[in-house]
């Protein structure tokens, strides 16, 4: 009897793990992150539009971070939903068993291969194809990290979407066919509205995975903290943490250490969504 | 009419299929490319040496060693832990608050980017615990981060065995440990490996996080990658790690998908 109930209490403990680690995350990110903030001011600090943590006399202004991630992450979308959506709907409703099967390899495949690898493959191919392409003198800019970013979000985007399409209820499908509607206007018409409140956490799924990219933006976007422009060299809210962080000391790491704040408020934000979004799916 | 319908249907399906076709083109050609640029780079000499300055050879010796280290230690720590929380949740816990807690957090532990948990990582292994920037602090970051991947598919094999097999345990004289241990976890092993799979996986890949943990005195292979590529201008030696990263992640997904379909059996 008192075995069982160490054994329970162990398990307890390992249940919380996960509780404590997001504890830690939350306080280790506050403590490091807010003295940043409020040296600089939150006013200077979030809407100071030039960053110049290096300089003589150095400007920590985060504007031009937060709106390259921002625009990133809704190119990101803007190009790999419409994709994702056509994707899942192939595989939840018209391929064929086997094809399907292939298919959602090739998803997963995409979704195992390192960020690294993506940013090597962008580094080396698209970045020089979009100079020539759009005839620039560098083509590392916002862009390449959108097509990038697009391609990285597609198998959190499918997978849920294709589990969200599946989800509906045959009965809508065969009502909709008895009624005369054709299989695609079935699709469309009826089954994706169905299936939307999953479909919109896919997207919420995807921009988190977007804005909290850093090696593979890192390699294709250029790096430069400027304003954003889409063929402009850009440096995101992650990469901002990611490229500083090696060498920075004193006032520069405490506001890295606050970037990286913002970007936690950031995905917290998406995470509430998220989770908004699954509990209208369960009402 | 029906021409309109007849001309959405043709739009719709060109949207579908254009759709399709681009996604397996740009995997196909990732895959592809990186293999063909990659594979004539990767030979014996780069597998099996150090990196030496004297004869301005790179090796990937050390990195390989890093990676296959960091792979057992995440996994030693991540797997007891990961499954073990799933079984609190499953047949332990009755408090469904408590429940709901544990998955919430888990889920913002899931939807946390690698960049912060390497700067956590920094701060609460590498300063706190004074580990240093060391191959221990970055695999105990990357057991933080896999965790949610393990409890998540331990948890929902085990909701897939039958309650049958627990009563029957019961019914044997067996206590709730005893039906756990024989029955329970024996009957959901594959899914428990499919977990292991995929945080293996996820390890070998990850990067950002273990930039600062680990840092790169002790790099592994896509750690060795970035600094090949972004710091050294080192292509070749860039594109040979690529390759075998690729083919690792092709292994992993092929062994993830064999016990996938164990599990549906």
């Amino acid at each position: 009897m008192d075995k069982e109930k160490l054994i329970k209490c162990a398990f307890f403990v390992l249940g919380m793990v996960s509780v404590i680690a997001v504890g830690f995350i939350v306080f280790y990110i506050f403590s490091a992150g807010v003295p940043g903030i409020v040296k600089v001011g939150f006013k200077n600090f979030m809407f100071g539009k030039v960053w110049a943590s290096t300089a003589q006399n150095p400007k920590f202004g985060i504007l031009p971070l937060i709106l390259s991630s921002l625009w990133g992450t809704f190119g990101a979308l803007l190009i790999g939903v419409p994709v994702g959506i056509m994707c899942a709907v192939y595989i939840a409703q018209i391929a064929p068993p086997k094809l399907c099967a292939v298919f959602e390899e090739f998803i997963n495949l995409i979704a195992g291969i390192p960020s690294v690898v993506f940013g090597l493959v962008g580094m080396m191919q698209l970045v020089p194809s979009v100079a020539k392409f759009f005839n620039l003198a560098d083509g590392a800019s916002l862009f390449c990290a959108i097509l990038v970013l697009a391609l990285m979000i597609l198998p959190s985007v499918i997978k849920v979407s294709v589990a969200s399409i599946r989800s509906v209820p045959a009965e809508y499908e065969e009502a909709s066919l008895a009624l005369g509607a054709t299989k695609i206007e079935t699709i469309f018409k009826v089954i994706l509205p169905a299936a939307k409140s999953g479909i919109a956490s896919s997207v919420v799924l995807g921009s988190g995975r977007a804005i909290g990219e850093a090696m593979a933006v890192m390699m294709v976007s250029g790096n430069v903290a400027n304003m954003p422009r889409i063929f402009g060299s850009v440096r995101f809210l992650t990469t901002g943490v990611a490229s500083e962080m090696s060498y920075a000391g004193g006032m520069q790491r405490e506001v890295l250490f606050s970037i990286a704040l913002v970007l936690f408020v950031f995905i917290m934000l998406i995470n509430t969504v998220l989770n908004l979004c699954f509990k209208g799916k369960t009402k | 009419m029906k021409m309109n319908r007849n001309v959405y249907k043709a739009f719709m399906y060109f949207f579908i299929y254009a759709a399709v076709a681009l996604t397996l083109a740009v995997a196909c050609f990732i895959v592809g490319f990186v293999l063909i640029k990659g594979l004539p780079f990767v030979s014996w000499r780069l597998l099996s040496t150090k990196p030496s300055y004297i004869n301005q050879t790179i090796g990937i010796l050390p990195d390989i060693k890093s990676t296959c280290f960091m792979l057992v230690f995440t996994l030693v720590i991540v797997l007891p832990v990961g499954v073990g929380a799933a079984i609190y949740l499953t047949e332990y816990c009755s408090n469904k608050k408590l429940v709901a807690l544990i998955q919430f957090a888990s889920e913002i532990l899931s939807g946390i980017p690698s960049v912060i948990y390497g700067l956590v990582g920094m701060l609460c292994f590498c300063q706190s615990l004074k580990l240093g920037t060391s191959l221990a602090a970055g695999g105990l970051t990357l057991a933080v981060m896999t965790l949610p991947v393990v409890l998540c598919t331990t948890q929902e094999s085990l909701k897939a065995v039958p309650l049958s097999y627990r009563y029957g345990a019961f019914a044997l004289g067996a206590g709730k440990w005893r039906t756990i241990y024989t029955v329970v976890l024996p009957a959901c092993k594959e899914g428990i490996i499919t977990g292991a799979i995929l945080s293996a996986g996820r390890i070998i890949g990850e990067s950002a996080a273990l930039l600062f943990t680990a840092g790169f005195a002790h790099k592994t292979l896509t750690v060795a990658l970035y600094f090949y590529a972004k710091e050294q201008g080192e292509f070749e030696a860039a594109f040979a790690i690529a390759a075998i990263l690729m083919v690792l992640t092709l292994a992993i997904n092929l062994a993830a998908t064999i016990f996938n379909k164990r599990k549906i059996k």
